[in-house]
């Protein structure tokens, strides 16, 4: 019972947090100010979520390696799926030489 | 939906496979620390396809042990406070009446509103929802595996999965910062507040932290002051 009230409290809480944006601000434009904050949520957020992927327990370097991999390919114009493939087998095999 | 709206959603189902295999192997960890802990086996998959959630369901699952239910409850939610923001930043770009825009909302996820920003610094709604189909998919679909399964974290550890998900958002963070001087520093102060907070607090509230670093959009840019001002003159 304590489980199900937890997952309908935190799935009902999810819904209105997205659901915020079109039900206060319907379909007025932002205000330039906002605009300019919402330009970068993107840049902010994913530099926040790689740190904190990468170095919420310990800093594992074999990681390091496999992201290195994927964004160098992505500067070189490789598309996004076998870069991020390349950089999760960079891993596997990193971890795999070093056992 | 229009012939562009279709282009658009086949656009963001094609994204949205990367993103999404990265999602299932995330959820196949979900389901099976679920699965270790007690939760049973429908909650954890009732809980995925519902909240569609991440960071908030494990935040739940690691804090529900240890906690009280409403600390554990509002740890998660509080988790979950940058999709109010994204929220907010996506509102504009939504299209019909108010229920369709609620509904719309529910694909934002970090992945899918990335992927959504366009050029003109607006969002496409229907690569929105395309890019967030294959990842509700993987999500359900891979905590229901993983709480049938219950695959070692040993073998996804030598697989080198639990770099999925960091090397998707490398390359998501080289398109978003090509864009623009300020999205390289709001990126860089993002990447350090989050980096500081990881010092004094769990991940989940470092994440939360980087948004601090959207706060340099306060400013206005100069190239906008010269807009204004030669509008005002040909007036």
């Amino acid at each position: 019972m304590k489980l199900w009230l937890c997952v309908l409290a935190v799935s009902a809480a999810n819904w209105l947090m997205k659901a915020a944006g079109p039900l206060v601000l319907g379909k007025r434009a932002l205000p330039p100010a906002l605009v300019r904050i919402t330009q970068l949520t993107a840049p902010a957020l994913l530099a926040g979520l790689i740190v904190t992927d990468l170095g919420g327990r310990t800093i594992d370097w074999t990681q390091l390696v496999g992201v290195a991999v994927a964004g160098v390919l992505n500067l070189l114009r490789v598309p996004i799926l076998p870069a991020a493939a390349a950089g999760v087998a960079a891993t596997a095999l990193v971890r795999l030489a070093s056992a | 939906m229009t012939g562009s709206g279709r282009q658009s959603f086949a656009r963001g189902l094609r994204l949205g496979i990367g993103p999404g295999l990265a999602t299932g192997v995330l959820a196949l960890n979900f389901g099976a620390e679920a699965r270790a802990r007690g939760w049973g086996m429908v909650a954890p998959v009732a809980f995925s396809a519902f909240a569609f959630s991440g960071s908030a369901q494990f935040t739940l699952l690691s804090s529900l042990s240890g906690a009280t239910v409403l600390a554990a409850i509002v740890a998660a939610m509080v988790i979950n406070v940058r999709y109010l923001v994204m929220s907010v930043a996506i509102a504009p770009s939504l299209r019909g009446s108010r229920f369709a825009r609620l509904l719309q909302a529910q694909a934002i996820v970090d992945a899918s509103f990335v992927a959504a920003h366009d050029e003109d610094d607006r969002y496409d709604v229907w690569r929105l929802i395309g890019v967030s189909v294959p990842q509700w998919i993987c999500w359900t679909g891979g905590t229901a595996v993983g709480v049938l399964a219950a695959p070692s974290p040993d073998l996804m550890h030598r697989l080198g999965l639990d770099v999925a998900f960091p090397a998707f958002f490398i390359v998501l963070l080289i398109e978003e910062v090509r864009r623009s001087h300020r999205a390289v520093a709001a990126c860089l102060l993002g990447a350090a507040i989050s980096a500081g907070l990881l010092f004094v607090t769990s991940p989940s509230y470092a994440l939360l932290g980087a948004a601090v670093a959207t706060l340099i959009g306060l400013r206005r840019r100069p190239d906008e002051a010269v807009v204004v001002r030669t509008s005002g003159q040909r007036r």
